[in-house]
């Protein structure tokens, strides 16, 4: 018996070969094969084939696999014929870079490998300041609007993109607004782990954004404990996130005081400011891993802000104008997500947001001395919501979702004694499909329906994305969808039970080349306005508009050393008949040229970042009256020009990681005007300009976690 | 007759189970070998490979899981591609859990999930930095508790440092004395048989040399 065995060793060696293949018939090499549950085997070569030899005899099972593809198997009986096996492997799920919608949307992600932006990337972009907002107009589509808050896109308005945290809208997401001076997004970005910007057409889970939208994905479980602290020019802050040691539940807060009175002693800045502008702000959150797979989390945020200046009078000269501002501002967050099991997934949401601005309008004398009138504006809204969304999957990749949501939204305006209050109930429904017909190729097919009780009036939008993948790293994207939005608040005023829905249809290409190194792309979109509200002579829906142009992005990594690059250009042609514009004509917020370049150096061996901004948009329309009205919105503003610097320098301090950074917006002193206030009677005009050309930055960020504190405990 | 039949019976069962055995020593031992020479990713997957059928046919070891691992691991150090690197750390990763849940608590495990963390980090330093550069030291603290006297802990705490920059508490002068410590402990570090890990001895004494430059 053993003798034999033994003779079945040195005679019975088969031969087995083949050549190992991928779908698209690509020899594989590294592939392993094998004979189960044997040692024999071996590995492809470059050109897909193999060859070994192997003493198991009978039914045995065949098998080639490699990291990233399915396992192939095959069956063979073993006896002493020679034996040839092809096998043929797809690639694994996760592996498989599978197209996604990408028309319209740029998005700053971790965990989707191959995105554009990491989280990081709006950190640290010289000029941004650590504000989304600000980062995110260095992309195409955007334009440099210095006097309003809020992103300005493809021709609109900054109320035609508005923010989501976790699905859920955000009714006020910038700092109160100031006359002719953007304010600050009031949101941290270290909240979020995912940005996405759109500009045009979106998902149907999303609306009443006309042009595009800001849907912010907040963290989940931090990695471990830490606690920041930060002190800079403007202010202090605090925070600490704290994970407990089951790892399944987190909590934590910031405080932020912030108070621009010190800088402003130190840089002059137009407004006299009369209340240096201080904020106290803070916020709270829970985050609760409910199961393997469901999380719960709570976000609440609060403001109290004051500010007030003079400055002086374009209609009384000699005169000064007097503004004072205080807001206080509510916006909490829960939304809980959970697969019920392998095919179905459930989003809850709820959010409540309250914002209150008290405005003082007034005129004081040249010396300052008399108040000679006094307004008192008060305007307060609130918005409770709701939205409930399931999705289900189908098939390998494919998803249905549909959900609802509806809006319990107030708004007050009062003007010293007169009050003026409006209630609008807002439900809509959506349903959409990611429909994967093969792995290169997808749509994304959804329809909107809203319902508003102030308008009375229902909308139905449909939306269509197609994405096409030509190769590996090539995609074609085209999008087309309808998008509604209620008219602005203040035209409420006016009539709004003759009002209904502004629309907007956009039609979108692009093409794109996306790979670790390097981002290339390509949009053309065109946007259609109907409905636009117009105030003269009545308020009716009877504007009407378009935008159209082509946007180029191009992002580098690779090419130079330690340094990142990316250059954002965008041509916009758009005009609009709305409000009180005899006609059609570009609108005063809508630059024909914008260009942004952004660059980051990392300078190992002194740990630091150096990072430049450079933007650039062509002037921009203003009215002058004096003109005659045929001439409407045809003079232009100087272009614009922005240089922004910014360097970090990261250090450990006792085990803390620390970041200073400096940094300075409009280094090279370029003279911005953003337009043109006329007096009254036409004969003065004052140009709207920054409230200071440059503004300098100093901060210091320290970061204590606590397994570094431990390194430094043990090293000690 | 019948004592005959069943002691020759017990006899070809000890026999075929040292048999077994042996011949997985003499493929372990094969395949360990040209680890400390093998220079390519190429040849390094191959031996990857073989470790993997070797660790699928015996089932219940975990050094040939371990090694099929590393093999991945020094992969995707070696990958300059950046859109590969963390195919071979996913990898990488599947092979140590393996390792990790036949023999449970093992230092040498433990020292190479570290590796494959660490891998990890160079696709993108700013973002993952932190993280993944946490996960490594937290694996080789563990590692530490495990077994103080095994030198690939020091090895790779020094490595660590000395590719960190100073401002992140790394730097040549905070690897030295970590280095220095592995040297000495491969001294007196025997492995427990044959094909038991005993890799790192020269990067450690280079390392150092690096050191004192």
């Amino acid at each position: 018996m053993i003798l034999m065995a033994a003779a079945g060793v040195v005679s019975g060696q088969i031969r087995i070969s083949g050549k190992v293949t991928d779908a698209e018939h690509h020899p594989l090499s590294g592939v392993n094969l094998a004979i189960r549950d044997s040692y024999d085997g071996t590995t492809s070569g470059t050109d897909g084939t193999y060859s070994f030899t192997t003493t198991e005899k009978g039914p045995q099972v065949l098998e080639a696999s490699e990291a990233g593809y399915s396992t192939d198997t095959f069956p063979v009986n073993i006896n002493n014929m020679p034996l040839s096996y092809n096998p043929v492997l797809v690639r694994s799920y996760g592996q498989l870079n599978l197209v996604t919608i990408s028309a319209g949307s740029f998005e700053a992600s971790d965990e989707h490998r191959g995105t554009v932006l990491k989280p990081l990337d709006i950190v640290t972009t010289a000029g941004a300041n650590a504000d989304v907002i600000s980062a995110l107009k260095t992309l195409p589509g955007a334009q440099q609007i210095g006097e309003s808050s809020g992103l300005f896109v493809r021709g609109g308005t900054g109320e035609e993109t508005p923010t989501f945290i976790d699905g859920m809208t955000v009714n006020d997401p910038y700092f109160s607004s100031v006359p002719d001076i953007a304010q600050r997004g009031r949101f941290s970005p270290f909240l979020f782990k995912g940005t996405v910007f759109s500009s045009g057409g979106y998902s149907a889970q999303y609306g009443q954004g006309l042009s595009g939208a800001v849907i912010l994905e907040s963290e989940d479980l931090p990695k471990q404990s830490s606690s920041t602290l930060a002190v800079s020019s403007v202010g202090l802050g605090l925070g600490t996130d704290q994970l407990s040691k089951s790892k399944t539940f987190s909590y934590g807060g910031d405080l932020n005081y912030t108070n621009l009175g010190p800088y402003y002693g130190l840089i002059t800045q137009r407004q006299a400011f009369t209340t240096k502008p201080v904020f106290w702000n803070g916020d709270v959150n829970f985050r609760v891993m409910t199961s393997k797979t469901g999380m719960l989390k709570f976000y609440g945020y609060g403001n109290y802000s004051k500010l007030g200046f003079l400055q002086p009078s374009l209609n009384n000269p000699g005169q000064q104008d007097m503004f004072t501002l205080d807001n206080e501002n509510v916006y909490t967050n829960l939304t809980y997500t959970d697969l019920l099991n392998e095919h179905w997934k459930i989003y809850l949401g709820a959010s409540y947001s309250d914002n209150a601005d008290k405005i003082g309008l007034g005129e004081q004398s040249g010396t300052g001395d008399t108040l000679l009138s006094l307004n008192h504006v008060n305007n307060r809204d609130g918005l409770a919501q709701g939205k409930i969304m399931m999705t289900r999957y189908v098939g390998r990749f494919s998803a249905l979702r549909f959900g609802t949501e509806y809006h319990d939204a107030f708004n007050s305006f009062g003007y010293d004694q007169y009050d003026t209050n409006y209630v609008d109930h807002y439900l809509a429904a959506f349903a959409e499909t990611d429909l994967y017909f093969t792995t290169k190729f997808m749509a994304r097919i959804g329809v909107r329906t809203e319902y508003s009780s102030l308008l009375n009036k229902w909308n139905i939008a449909p939306r269509i994305s197609l994405a096409y993948k030509v190769a590996d790293k090539d995609q074609f994207s085209v999008a087309y969808g309808d998008f509604y939005e209620r008219p602005d608040t203040l035209f409420w005023l006016n009539g709004y039970d003759k009002l209904g829905f502004v629309r907007a249809t956009h039609y979108i290409a692009s093409f794109q080349r996306v790979s670790h190194d390097y981002t290339f792309r390509v949009e053309a979109f065109y946007k259609k306005y109907s409905g636009l509200v117009t105030t003269v002579p009545d308020t009716t829906n009877g504007g009407s508009g378009y935008a159209k142009g082509i946007e180029l992005f191009w992002r580098d990594r690779k090419t130079f050393k330690n340094i990142d690059y990316w250059i954002s250009y965008s041509y916009l042609d758009t005009k609009r008949k709305w409000v009180n514009y005899p006609f059609a004509a570009q609108p005063n917020f809508a630059a024909t040229n914008t260009l942004d370049i952004v660059f980051k150096k990392y300078f190992p061996a002194i740990t630091s970042n150096l990072g430049l901004t450079y933007s650039f948009a062509s002037g921009r329309p203003y009215y002058d009256p004096n003109l005659p009205a045929a001439d409407f919105l045809s003079e232009r503003t100087i272009p614009y020009n922005s240089l922004g610097i910014s360097y970090d320098y990261l250090a450990n301090i006792h085990g803390a990681f620390t970041v200073f950074v400096l940094s300075i917006s409009n280094a090279l002193n370029s003279s911005q005007v953003y337009g043109y206030n006329y007096s009254n009677d036409k004969t003065r005009r004052q140009a709207i300009v920054p409230p200071a050309n440059r503004f300098f930055f100093v901060g210091m960020f320290m970061s204590f976690g606590v397994n570094r504190t431990q390194e430094v405990i043990d090293n000690n | 007759m019948k004592k005959i039949f069943y002691s020759l019976c017990i006899c070809c069962c000890v026999i075929s189970a040292t048999a077994q055995s042996s011949r997985y020593i003499a493929a372990m031992e094969e395949n360990v070998a040209p680890l400390d020479s093998v220079s390519s990713m190429d040849s390094l997957q191959i031996l990857s490979n073989n470790f993997q059928r070797i660790a699928e046919a015996e089932k219940s070891a975990w050094l040939p899981y371990y090694y099929a691992g590393y093999c991945q691991a020094l992969i995707a150090y070696m990958e300059m591609d950046m859109n590969k690197v963390d195919g071979y750390a996913d990898q990488a990763a599947i092979f140590a859990a393996k390792a990790d849940s036949l023999s449970p608590n093992n230092s040498e495990v433990l020292c190479l999930k570290s590796m494959v963390a660490s891998a990890r980090i160079k696709v993108d330093p700013m973002t993952r930095g932190m993280q993944y550069g946490m996960q490594s030291g937290q694996d080789l603290q563990k590692a530490e508790t495990l077994d103080p006297a095994n030198p690939r802990v020091y090895l790779l705490e020094g490595e660590g440092k000395f590719y960190t920059p100073a401002a992140y508490g790394g730097g040549k002068a905070a690897a030295k004395p970590l280095l220095q410590e592995a040297v000495d402990k491969y001294g007196s570090f025997k492995p427990k048989s044959d094909i038991d890990p005993r890799w790192g001895e020269a990067q450690a004494t280079q390392l150092l040399a690096q050191c004192s430059q």
